[in-house]
This record gives structure tokens, sequence and C-alpha cells, in this order.
């Protein structure tokens, strides 16, 4: 670029020679040049404008297109996110307390038809007819000739089957994918486990819900994606449940009873190791409820938990107990038992004449109903129902099983002194078998409640104290006395301090009184008595023992040799060593002054 | 210098680009990997959900009950009784070992001797 002079020396000289002032060419020549580079910087400032605003523009675009893209697009699942807590869709397992499988989930498939995309339906319902023998050829035929578009055909079926049904070669056969809730113990803990069924049901998938117990109770748990796959862990021992199964099932033979209940509980903790009841059955083929006759007969029905019945005599040591505990009787107090013991038209007597008095001690031991209603006397209704309601016996237990909820115990409609003093002795107050071991564990570990669970708890749960220790050790000790010149003499089990007390209960009918012929023997116990671990509650719905020349209800004769054997197969598997009893307590008593 | 500037940007920017690009077809890949990888663990999470039942199955108490009846020549299993369990000191010290014999012994037969 050429820059022109301010002063350019031949303008400068004709300027001067025509007398005109020179400067004004300079002005004038500076002046040109702000204007060039005046127009110049416009130029580059309007373009610098154009880019930006072409840059600008595009930005807008992409923006937009950004947006307009983002609301056209389907919502997807970040395929990178980090999934450190995992999300399984299946439900959880369950195992017992040692991680051995009680219940688990198989796929499998369900078999369905699109009748009009079959080519043969007339073969492939009588080949269909072959794989699966408990269908009628007829009837599929029928539907699948009819005006029908789908036909669920199985709702699970196993791998050979499916293959037999691939086999038939017909495209209108289809297999939806399923889960299935496998229980691969078969019969043990059937009661507690209940089992599973299907829910809302499609083609591709279907709900796997609880039915019945630990299953339908904790079924928001076991559904529950965000456990990822750890299971669900009961307390039970599937080798001790399995133990006590089989010899509960022997017993029940031998005493000719036509059912049975034994809850095994950890006295410390309320974990249930052993919840067993019979008629049982098979959770992987759950049967119908029985639509007539008395449900209790129904083999789904869980005696230890739904079995609402009057326990009898084991209810004596409540009412001992706390006479102590509240310092109304001693051990040794003397008891008078001249019967029959009269209150208004009612008459209490005992099962035979023990004399005219007993000490608090023998009266639990030969298992007087005078003696325990006159202390119950002592006690008065409202103390009495409160440390029965302490002990939990006047409301469904806490337990994790879904008919727990439904079995309330029953009460008297009006609580006065007669229902006080047939209470004391197990009449009059209907309660379950699980609610006896719970109350049972409370009274005898030192005092205090426990609630009891299915679930694994690794810590006991120190509840509020009912008795204070001394009166809890008393209770055991007396128990043990029942086991060693009482009672429940078969309860015996060398190395193991059986302490127990039995029941004997006549049978209530349907429509009011009492069956002569027909008890319910229940044998309450806790082990080691002078260290207790365990409580052990077992229970036969009418039992007849005909070894001898008439036939024998009581408990002594039929519950507590079932439970001896429970006792004698179960503890080995417990880790509980036989032991010698620590010596009785001599004369000599503590006395400071 | 500036131009100097330029082209090394220039550069810069074509360098990042082929990375990107190339970031960007490793990252596909390896999401179809981690999906194929999602895919073989549900697959095998199910196998080995297979394989517990089918333990489970094989170990249910019944079974076992029934095996130990069955083998009861071989193995003599019972159940768990009191009288099974054991004190510390009911059970024998090891037996010590013989020392080697390193020292020979000249054993001599009389009836050789005599011959």
């Amino acid at each position: 670029m050429t820059r022109t002079p301010l002063r350019p020396l031949a303008r400068v000289l004709a300027a001067r020679d025509e007398g005109e002032n020179p400067d004004a060419i300079e002005r004038q020549n500076l002046a040109q040049r702000h204007e060039e580079a005046r127009d110049g910087a416009r130029v580059r400032a309007e373009g610098r404008l154009l880019i930006l605003g072409v840059f600008f523009l595009c930005a807008f675009f992409l923006v937009g297109l950004k947006m307009s893209v983002l609301a056209a697009s389907h919502p997807t699942e970040p395929r990178v996110a980090a999934t450190s807590a995992q999300i399984v869709a299946a439900r959880a397992d369950i195992t017992d307390r040692n991680g051995r499988i009680l219940a688990t989930n198989l796929s499998t498939h369900a078999l369905y038809a699109q009748p009009p995309n079959m080519i043969d339906p007339e073969r492939s319902a009588s080949e269909l007819a072959k794989v699966f023998p408990d269908l009628d050829a007829d009837r599929l035929k029928r539907q699948f000739t009819g005006a029908r578009k789908f036909v669920w055909i199985k709702r699970r079926i196993s791998p050979e089957q499916q293959q037999a049904v691939f086999d038939i070669g017909d495209p209108g056969l289809q297999f939806g994918p399923r889960e299935m809730r496998l229980y691969p113990n078969g019969r043990v803990a059937a009661h507690v486990l209940g089992g599973a069924g299907f829910g809302r049901e499609g083609v591709n998938s279907a709900e796997v819900i609880g039915v019945a117990g630990v299953e339908k109770a904790l079924d928001e748990t076991l559904r529950d994606p965000g456990r990822g796959d750890v299971p669900v862990a009961l307390s039970l021992d599937l080798t001790v449940q399995a133990a006590v199964e089989r010899v509960l099932e022997g017993g029940m033979r031998l005493m000719n009873a036509k059912g049975a209940a034994a809850v095994l509980m950890d006295i410390h903790t309320g974990e249930i190791i052993s919840l067993a009841s019979l008629p049982d059955f098979d959770p992987n083929d759950r049967p119908q409820p029985l639509t007539t006759g008395d449900p209790g007969d129904s083999p789904l029905f869980n005696r230890t938990v739904q079995g609402v019945y009057e326990l009898g005599s084991t209810f004596k040591i409540f009412a001992i107990a706390q006479g102590i505990d509240e310092k109304i009787v001693s051990r040794s107090t003397m008891v008078d038992i001249t019967g029959p013991l009269r209150w208004g038209k009612y008459k209490i007597r005992d099962f035979r004449n023990y004399g005219k008095a007993l000490s608090v001690e023998d009266v639990i031991v030969k298992s007087s109903n005078i003696g325990t209603a006159r202390i119950a006397q002592k006690i008065g209704v409202a103390r009495q129902k409160g440390f029965l309601n302490d002990l939990g016996l006047l409301t469904p237990t806490p337990v994790e099983l879904i008919e727990a909820r439904g079995a309330k115990p029953l009460l008297p409609p009006k609580w006065s002194e007669i229902s006080t003093m047939t209470i004391s002795y197990g009449h009059g107050l209907s309660a379950s078998p699980l609610h006896l071991a719970g109350a049972y564990a409370s009274l005898l570990n030192g005092g205090r409640k426990v609630e009891p669970t299915i679930l694994r708890r690794d810590n006991p749960q120190p509840g509020p104290r009912i008795v204070s220790a001394d009166t809890s050790r008393q209770a055991r000790e007396m128990l043990r006395q029942v086991v060693t010149r009482g009672t429940a003499s078969f309860g015996e089990v060398p190395g193991y301090r059986v302490g127990g007390k039995t029941g004997t209960a006549d049978k209530p009918k349907p429509r009011g009184g009492y069956y002569e012929d027909k008890v319910i023997a229940t044998f309450a116990s806790v082990f080691p008595a002078d260290d207790p671990a365990y409580v052990l509650v077992v229970s036969l719905d009418e039992p007849v023992e005909t070894s001898g020349k008439e036939p024998r209800r009581t408990a002594g004769w039929t519950a507590v040799p079932v439970a001896a054997e429970v006792i004698r197969r179960v503890a080995p598997l417990l880790g509980l060593a036989p032991a010698v009893e620590p010596a009785q307590r001599t004369g000599v008593t503590l006395a400071r002054n | 210098m500036r131009s100097f500037f330029f082209v090394f940007t220039g550069l810069f920017v074509m360098v990042l680009a082929v990375w990107a690009y190339r970031q960007n077809y490793e990252t596909q890949a390896s999401l179809r990997d981690v999906k194929e990888l999602r895919a073989e663990i549900a697959d095998l999470r199910e196998r080995a959900g297979i394989l517990r039942a089918e333990w489970a199955y094989l170990n249910r108490p019944e079974r076992l009950a029934d095996l130990a009846d069955l083998n009861f020549d071989r193995l003599g299993l019972l159940p768990l009784r009191p009288d099974h369990f054991g004190y510390i000191d009911q059970i024998t010290y090891p037996i010590e070992p013989l020392p080697e014999i390193s020292v020979p012994v000249e054993v001599m037969s009389r009836l050789g001797a005599s011959q």
C-alpha cells in the first residue's frame, strides 16, 4: 500500500506559486486519510459482526436441534451407570440359620397355545395328552378348534416336557418363561415356609407371590429388588427341624394321635429353632384348603401357631411363679387342697386326692388344681390378667408368619374370679403352643420377656423384666422337680436336666361341653434346667397310649415320652453336651444380720 | 510466529478429533462388552442358582437319612446321640514314631555258626 504523503512537494510548490496556504493541502490529505481509515474499520467491524451473527445462529440451531432430538427420543436406562447396589428382579431365597437353602427360584416355562397358528390342532391335542397324562385330549381338541385365540395349557413344565412339546412341532404351541418357587427340602418346615403361587400373569412373565407362612408375611421384603441377592435367613435349623419332624411323626403314630405340634425355641433370643406341625404337606404342591368340615383337620393347618387350645396344667407355673414373685407365697408355704373347692355353682377337683395340704412346690409337682386355684384367688383378677398379658398370652404372637396374626387367644368374655381360678390351671383360656413356648421362655430365662421370632437374630434382645431372676430360678427348679419326682417322670433325659410341666386338657365339643375321651396333651419343657438354653413345647391331639390295661391319655404318658425323645435327638445336634446335674442345695440358707 | 501458532492449533484440533473419534468407538465397544458380560453374568447366576437348588435338593435331610441307612454297612452312620460327646482327655496322645535304625545291628545265626 502506497502511502500518500501529507505534504506532497509538487502540490506545495504549486500552491506556493499561486499564493495559497500549503497547510490546507496537509489538512485535506489528513482528512482524506482519516476517512480511509474509518471506512476500513467499518468494513472490518461489519465482517466481525457477520461472523459473530453466523456463529450465534449456528449455536442456536445446535441448541434447537438438540432440544428437538431430546424431545423426540425415547428415554433409556443409562448403560454405563455404575451399579454398585445390585438390582435383582427375582424373589429372594430363604435360608435356614446356617445358610442352607429352604426356598429358591428355578426358571421354567409355561405352555400356552394360539389355535389360529396351529397347523394340525387335533393331532397336537392328542400328542399333548400323551405328554401330560393329566390333560384331557377331547377337551384340548375342543379348545383348539373353537373360537379361542389363546389357551393356557400348563403353568409349569419341566425341561423334558418342554422338549417333548417341541417335538410335536406345532408352531401354535408356545412357551413363556416362568420363575418358579422351589422348596428343595420337600415337607421339612412346610408350615413355616407356606408356599407361593402366581399373582398377575402375562405371557412373558408372572409375579410370584407368597401364599402362606413366612412367604406371605415377608412378601414385601422377599420381592424387594433393592435387596440384591441377599437371602432372608430364618432362625430355623434345617437338621434340627428334620429331626424334630421325624421324631414327632414317630411319636404321633405310637400315641395314635391325629395331630402333633412341636416348638423349639432359644430361651434367650426367642428364635424358633424348629416349628413342626403334623400332618404336614409339600409346599411345592400345596393342597387346596378344605371346603367342608373342620379346617383344623386340613394338613395346611399350622397347629403350633393357629391351634388355639386350652393347654391345661402347663399354665400352673404362671400362677405359682407370680405368687412367689409377688411374695404372696413361698415354695414351702402349705396350701389347703381339701376338695372339692366350691365357687358358686362350680366345683374344682383334683385328678386324684393328694391329702389335705401340700407345699407350693408339691402343688406344681403333683399338679393340684385346687392348690393352684387357691393361689390364684390370692393373686386376684387384675394382677393375673396383667401378668398373663406381660407374658404375651392375651395377644396374637408377633412371629413373622401370616397365620399368627389371626391366632388370637380365646379369653373368657367376663374375667371373673372363677375365670381366674380356672385359668390358673389352664382352663378357660385358649392359646397356641407358640404362645406357651414364648411365655415359658420369658418366665424361665431369668425373667426377661422375649418375643418369638422366625428370623435369625445374632444377639439376645433383653426385653422388659417380668419376674425377678430368683423367681425364674425357683420356677425352673420346681419344673425340674416335676420331671424327677412328679407327673413327667418319662421326661428324664440323662445329662440334659429337663424341667417341664405336663398339661392334659379335654377337647371342647363344637357345640359346647367337653369330650370325655378326647384330650390335648401338652408338655412344656426347658432344658438344661440349671442353665436354661432351650424351651420345647410338644402337643399331641387326641393321643391314646394303649400299652396298659386301660387306654391312657394323660400328657405324662403321651406327650412327655415324645418330648424326651425329641430332646434326646436334638440336644446333641444343638451342640449341648450332656453334663452332670449340679448337686441340690443343702439345708444351709444364705443369711445375714 | 502467528502462522506457526495457527498451524499448531490446527494440528492440535485434528489430533484431538482423531482421539475423540477413537474414544467414541472404544466406548461403544466397551459398552457392547459390558452388555455381553452382563448377559453372561445373568446366565451364570441363573445356572449357579440352579446348581444351588440341585445341591440343596440332593442334600435334603430325607435323602441323606435314606442314604445313611442304605450305606450303613460301609459307613456305620448313626444319628448323633448324647453319648457321642467325648472329653479331651479321652483322646490318646499320638504314638511317637520309632527312631530310625542308624547303627547296623549284627545278627548272627547260631545255627550257621555251629555249622
